[in-house]
């Protein structure tokens, strides 16, 4: 099954093209790989997916559903982890999870699994703003597979993580159809997107690293 | 719907007592304006119009002090991508909004009507007031959020709330204020049934106004 089609997508701000031409099409299961300079329109590719902005040209869909059409049906079914991690800093771990259990209709009891599977289980009750970096990211990874979502859409998601708890987290983002935005030249996807100044530069399921590097000369 | 808008009060409430921002600034402003009016108008004792006109400007321009902080965790936290991303209607995030203003609201006035009957008023609180304030402050609560959604993604969010926010309510204000008025009188008279209609038809019309273009206000 096809978890996501796109045709000819684009967005743009103002006068400001941010995306145009993306035309590709990932099978259930599979990871995109998302490469490109700043600005080269990841994040806005990201968000269209995410149903967070709407396609201003093509035709998007996601887990058989057209966007933005029937974005609602697709929220439950999507996890989405960007730069910001969504939690909210006077809150608890434990209680940040808790807000999105009650929105997302998950029970509670999946909480405390998922915090210990990321490790932040001995730091449930602190406020997130007493977080390191990284902790804020593993706590932001729990949120975004809480609710068992069967496309993960990713910017980063190791951004801040050491190896050890990138070995923590990475369990958990396996196993589902993903969309991975990533810096990292070695990253593989079982298709890899190249973006650059909002147009494709690349769509291949073998690239080498050289070609990756190139968007960013 | 009424899971998240649970949801929404909840946390709202939770980051409210955690880090108490809004309320307190609300009392204090307004015990500092009735105090600025105290010695203005160099009266011992305010009543009738008058007290009733001072109570409700001061009591919406606090509100306008709420309604500028209503999204700041959701803009500066990310929670309107996070409440986004749900399964769920996105007028929840209205209601439950408009909610916590409403609380808010009422909470304070407990603060500032004591202080309003201590540095001001000549007469003693009429308890029919209650009524008067809940019409009216859920008409700030649906006004104050639809303006607050409006401004929070722009850049003069701070000066876009008082300008949008103070001319709309303008009809409330004076519905409030003239229904207000006889009960803040020495030998209170009776509320006025044509005040506290304007009130319920105002917060009626704003509230299927904001149910209707709540939705497009989210939009990126």
């Amino acid at each position: 099954m096809r978890a996501i089609e796109l045709a000819d997508v684009g967005r743009a701000y103002g006068e400001r093209v941010a995306l145009a031409g993306v035309t590709l099409t990932v099978e259930e299961g599979e990871t995109l790989a998302v490469f490109g300079a700043n600005g080269a329109g990841k994040t806005t590719l990201l968000r269209i997916l995410a149903t967070l902005l709407r396609p201003h040209h093509g035709a998007v869909k996601v887990l058989g559903h057209a966007l933005p059409r029937e974005g609602w049906a697709v929220r439950r079914k999507i996890g989405f982890l960007g730069h910001d991690p969504l939690l909210y800093r006077d809150l608890t771990a434990r209680e940040n999870l808790q807000f999105h259990a009650r929105l997302h209709d998950v029970p509670f009891d999946r909480i405390d699994a998922l915090l210990d599977a990321v490790g932040m289980l001995a730091r449930a009750d602190d406020p997130v703003h007493t977080f390191s970096r990284g902790m804020v990211q593993r706590t932001a990874v729990a949120r975004a597979v809480l609710h068992e979502p069967e496309l993960l859409l990713l910017d980063e998601p190791l951004a801040g993580l050491d190896p050890g708890a990138a070995a923590l987290v990475e369990p958990l983002l396996a196993g589902r159809t993903r969309v991975v935005i990533s810096h990292d030249p070695a990253f593989r996807g079982d298709l890899t997107l190249g973006l650059r100044g909002g147009r494709v530069a690349f769509c291949e399921r073998h690239v080498t690293p050289d070609d990756v590097q190139a968007l960013y000369a | 719907m009424r899971r998240a808008v649970g949801a929404l009060i909840r946390k709202d409430l939770l980051l409210q007592r955690r880090t108490p921002e809004a309320v307190p600034a609300m009392v204090l402003f307004s015990i500092g304006t009735f105090v600025l009016f105290h010695f203005a108008l160099d009266e011992r004792e305010v009543s009738g119009n008058l007290a009733s006109g001072i109570l409700w400007v001061t009591l919406l321009f606090a509100a306008v002090l709420g309604i500028n902080r209503l999204f700041v965790s959701e803009r500066e936290e990310g929670g309107f991508d996070g409440f986004l991303l749900a399964p769920v209607d996105r007028t929840a995030m209205l209601v439950a909004k408009a909610t916590v203003l409403f609380l808010f609201l009422c909470a304070v006035e407990v603060f500032v009507l004591a202080a309003f009957a201590i540095l001001l008023l000549g007469p003693s609180l009429d308890p029919a007031l209650a009524v008067v304030l809940l019409l009216a402050n859920a008409g700030i609560a649906v006004i104050g959020t639809l303006v607050a959604a409006l401004a929070i993604r722009t850049r003069a969010r701070d000066l876009l709330v008082p300008l949008l926010a103070l001319p709309l309510t303008i009809p409330l204000v004076i519905a409030a204020a003239r229904a207000c008025a006889p009960l803040l009188t020495e030998g209170a008279g009776a509320l006025e049934g044509r005040w506290l209609g304007v009130l319920g038809l105002y917060d009626l019309v704003f509230g299927l106004l904001a149910y209707a273009i709540f939705d497009f206000l989210l939009e990126e």
